[in-house]
């Protein structure tokens, strides 16, 4: 369907282009008048060809729409990221509507409106009431947006670390990779700071801290679903990004100062994988990349492998020359699922014996 | 004071004594003309927007074929081009440099310094600038800049990478990428003077704005372009220092060893001695200049649409004052919003609150403008010349761009999409392809005035709708590939298999941006050849009212032999008619503003 659109950009510039050649004709025929600045046969032509843009607009919109609806994201993982879905799909429906009417008003009037010498136009410089109303109605459906927007805004970066019984990770960023410290028993992090980085210690965890010792440090992000994760983010160089899109999640990582996020993921990486949306969307790209390995092979290189779906973690904040795969693999799995897989992981005390005894 | 009366008056005698010689290096060099310099200006702007186009062409390429090999980044890149493969450290180089050259030294220089220079004089009914000196200063300090800039490009290490908007510890770490060593020292450099250059310009604006309108010409009788470059002047004295302090701020960071942005950072196996600044404190300082930036670039555009809107329309520009309001109002608000760009920077989201209710107060004015510029073509009689097809392809895409604008002011909705390439679709057409357009718009609507001659209007045509169709195939589907979650300056996405649908869609934005690229060859020829062999223009071809167009087409030292004529009405007086149903002035459609009130003639539009 790519190609439709190709045709009917090609379609529209060869009109034009013909249009062109014919006005480029008759201008040389007709010396008598002045040229170069637009004439009746220019203000007709050129008022049709406004009118096809709009038609074009209204094509492409709808094209995009349609085409690229798998490139929306699917049904959101996390709990808030429902209102944060239904905010967005109001804002799109209402911005389209005025999209479609002032687009369709201003390129008609433009074809509408085309000049003739024998026309006059209307002087009207001035009219109260009308722009009374056309002031009124943005500020007060803004109004709605704004307030219906703070709402969800405080909902989700109200952070409380005493409600419920949430789990408390630290996102550590650095060039070019990710790491997650879980705080452990006490779900209570130690102190950190990159003054402290020595050997295994990567992260700059305080060994005098004595909450720190059964913290458990990963690089794959296991969360248990239907659980509140506090987020403490922490970066060792440069700015960073921790972006997850499924959970509609997204801050900063800020050398020097902890940032912090939290959310609660609502569906396993195993029910996303289920998800109608994903089994055709993966069915896809799967596809695709089974045509590409045809080639690659082709050519002797080595083929692509098939594609999973995983959860992701991100950097979304230009980072360095490797900005662009800097990446964690999350897993949202049952409470039991995710229990049994922390057990396997090694504290951080028993981290520093290890290091000790070698 | 005593400086502006030595213009005038050598003004006035230089236009009664034309004989005077002038030699090449003062007409043409360094020349305090505001006619020259505002050439100089559009033709510094114009190899800029090459150089700056070139390069997004380049890692576009990057982005649509990430596997192929082309020879064209080893002809181009040298040693980041190796065997046609670009290296990941300039796409990033690439990226930035083209955020730097269109922001600042096209939109921002090539836009408001050509046509503030050209026409305030012309539009006010000055002789000159207030100060000729500053202004051939504020431009030989952008030609400095320019060259700084360029010269950046051929550094060692490679020119700055840190993007656009030079986070730091990014920009102040050579450690961290290569492009933050040398190359990042000339871009604070060619920027500092860019700033100076900058303040020089819009000084001189402000000033010649308020103080030499001509006899007549009262506030509320300026045209719009004026009000626009006049508010455009103001923001820019506001914010361009705080960009400035900013810069320096860095520069000491990167020198001298403080810590205003640096703290806790390990980096190469290194603990850096810095502690207590905040990265957050330099988005603060930067977007504090960085957002009324985009209205700097914006509001010049507008001013020019508003005149030729209304010109081509044959009708009086729709609810004057209400656009003049609303230029103050944005004027005003673009300084209290920059926070909309940091709302998952870190900062307290209460503040992040806030943004967001001013952010979306700013598009009740935008809003108002954009039905006033549809309601002027309501009922007009509308000469569509290529200058007016760009005026209204640049209300089409400001409404398309500021649109999506009420999504990333939100702060809610900003989470998911914040750095992806919805952003990256959304300013590019509110700001980078609707500012193009008021460029271009200006361009052939004051190409007689600049250079006594008429562009061809049908390569006008076709470099205007393949443009249009071009720019809308580019910004249009990319805002689809950022609802994806795709994040913006990524060098490859091929590291996430999640992306591999996307690649078709990134090959047509491509395809379409090539297409776009080369329509702008037309325009190039156009212009070239429009300087040389173009048409003689006659005085007034458009048959607009505003001042410029009493002047001769030969350009003269002064703007008008003999006195400066008075006005009497505003700038919109067209297709007005009496009681009888008649042109005020019969057998004509507009009534410039230096003709007097005709008799049993009423003022109609305040």
């Amino acid at each position: 369907m790519t190609v439709f659109l190709t045709i009917v950009v090609i379609a529209l510039f060869g009109i034009t282009l013909w249009q062109m050649s014919k006005i480029l004709k008759l201008s040389q025929q007709g010396n008598g008048e002045h040229s170069e600045v637009a004439n009746d046969k220019d203000n007709d032509i050129q008022g049709k060809l406004m009118l096809a843009f709009v038609i074009f607009l209204y094509v492409l919109t709808g094209y995009c729409f349609i085409m690229y609806r798998s490139y929306f994201l699917p049904e959101s993982a996390s709990e808030h990221g429902i209102d944060y879905d239904l905010l967005m799909f109001i804002s799109m429906v209402l911005i389209m509507f005025v999209q479609t009417i002032t687009q369709g008003l201003l390129h008609f009037f433009a074809y509408q409106y085309r000049g003739k010498k024998s026309n006059k136009a209307l002087y009207f410089a001035d009219n109260d009431k009308l722009e009374f109303i056309w002031t009124i109605i943005p500020v007060v459906v803004l109004a709605g947006l704004i307030s219906y927007g703070l709402y969800t805004w405080t909902d989700i970066m109200n952070i409380d670390e005493e409600e419920g019984n949430p789990l408390m990770v630290e996102l550590y960023a650095y060039q070019f990779d990710w790491r997650a410290r879980y705080a452990g028993e006490d779900n209570e992090l130690g102190k950190a700071n990159v003054r402290f980085i020595e050997g295994i210690n990567t992260l700059g965890v305080d060994v005098s801290d004595s909450y720190a010792m059964d913290d458990k440090i990963v690089n794959e992000l296991h969360l248990p679903v239907n659980r509140k994760v506090i987020f403490k983010l922490r970066s060792q160089d440069v700015l960073h990004s921790a972006y997850m899109p499924f959970f509609r999640a997204q801050m900063n990582v800020v050398p020097g100062m902890i940032t912090e996020f939290a959310y609660t993921p609502i569906l396993t990486t195993e029910e996303m994988r289920m998800s109608d949306f994903m089994v055709e969307k993966v069915a896809t790209i799967n596809e695709i990349r089974r045509a590409k390995s045809k080639e690659l092979v082709a050519k002797g290189e080595e083929s692509l492998e098939h594609y999973t779906f995983d959860y992701y973690l991100l950097c979304n904040k230009i980072c360095g020359a490797s900005h662009y795969n800097m990446q964690m693999k999350i897993i949202v799995e049952s409470e039991e699922d995710y229990e049994a897989w922390l057990k396997t992981q090694s504290t951080f005390k028993e981290q520093l014996s290890a290091q000790a005894s070698n | 004071m005593s400086a502006v009366a030595h213009t005038e008056d050598h003004a006035e005698d230089h236009a009664h004594d034309h004989h005077h010689k002038e030699t090449f290096i003062t007409k043409y060099i360094f020349s305090q003309d505001h006619k020259m310099i505002s050439k100089q200006y559009l033709i510094t702007g114009l190899i800029m927007g090459i150089i700056g186009i070139a390069m997004s062409l380049l890692f576009r390429m990057q982005i649509a074929w990430p596997d192929h090999q082309f020879t064209v980044f080893e002809v181009l890149l040298g040693k980041f081009g190796t065997d046609g493969v670009m290296d990941p450290s300039i796409y990033l180089a690439l990226v930035t440099i083209h955020g730097t050259i269109m922001v600042f030294f096209v939109l921002t220089a090539g836009l408001s310094g050509t046509f503030s220079n050209l026409l305030i004089p012309l539009q006010i009914g000055a002789r000159d600038m207030a100060s000729g000196f500053l202004n051939m200063v504020s431009y030989w300090l952008f030609f400095l800049s320019s060259i700084i800039m360029v010269l950046s490009l051929f550094v060692e290490a490679g020119p700055a990478s840190a993007g656009w908007t030079i986070y730091p510890p990014l920009s102040a770490l050579p450690q961290a990428i290569g492009g933050s060593g040398l190359g990042m020292t000339l871009w604070l450099v060619s920027m500092a003077i860019f700033i100076a250059s900058s303040l020089l310009g819009s000084l001189n604006y402000v000033v010649t704005v308020i103080n030499l309108r001509t006899k007549g010409m009262s506030m509320t009788r300026m045209p719009l372009t004026i009000w626009a470059f006049f508010v455009t002047a103001i923001i820019g004295v506001v914010s361009f220092p705080v960009l400035l302090s900013a810069a320096l701020l860095l520069i000491m960071d990167r020198s001298f060893g403080t810590s205003f942005y640096l703290s806790d950072i390990y980096i190469q196996g290194e603990v850096l001695h810095n502690q207590g600044g905040s990265p957050v404190l330099f988005e603060h300082l930067f977007w504090f200049l960085g957002h009324p930036e985009v209205y700097i670039v914006l509001l010049p555009a507008l001013g020019i649409t508003s005149e030729i809107i209304a010109t081509n329309s044959r009708k009086p520009i729709f609810g004057y004052r209400a656009m003049v309001a609303s230029i103050l109002a944005i004027a005003f608000l673009s300084t209290i919003v920059w926070g909309h760009h940091m709302f998952i920077s870190g900062m307290n989201p209460f503040l992040g609150s806030v943004f967001t209710f001013t952010t979306l107060l700013i598009a009740i004015p935008s809003a108002v403008k954009s039905f006033n510029y549809i309601t002027t073509l309501w009922k007009g009689n509308l000469q569509l010349n290529p200058a007016m097809l760009f005026s209204i392809g640049l209300v089409s895409t400001f409404i398309t761009g500021g649109l999506t604008g009420i999504i990333l002011g939100d702060s809610t909705l900003d989470i998911n999409v914040h750095d992806t390439y919805f952003v990256v679709a959304h300013f590019h057409l509110v700001m980078g392809i609707s500012a193009l357009y008021g460029l271009f718009a200006g361009v052939y609507h004051w190409f007689p005035k600049m250079y006594g001659k008429m562009m061809n209007k049908n390569m006008g045509y076709i470099h205007f709708w393949v443009t249009a169709i071009g720019a809308y195939g580019v910004f249009f589907p990319m805002h689809f590939v950022g609802m994806a979650g795709l994040p913006r300056r990524y060098y490859t996405n091929s590291n996430f298999p999640y992306f591999d649908d996307l690649q078709d869609t990134n090959v047509l934005i491509t395809l379409f941006a090539l297409l776009t690229a080369a329509a702008q060859l037309v325009f190039l020829y156009n212009f070239i050849s429009s300087i040389f062999y173009g048409k003689k223009a006659i005085q007034n071809p458009w048959k607009s009212n505003t001042m410029e167009w009493t002047t001769p087409v030969e350009h003269i030292h002064g703007n008008w032999p003999g006195d400066i004529p008075s006005v009497y009405r505003w700038p919109y007086d067209y297709s007005k008619i009496d009681d009888d149903g008649e042109y005020v002035i019969p057998g004509q459609d507009f009534a410039p503003q230096t003709t007097p009130m005709q008799e049993g003639e009423v003022e109609l539009h305040h």
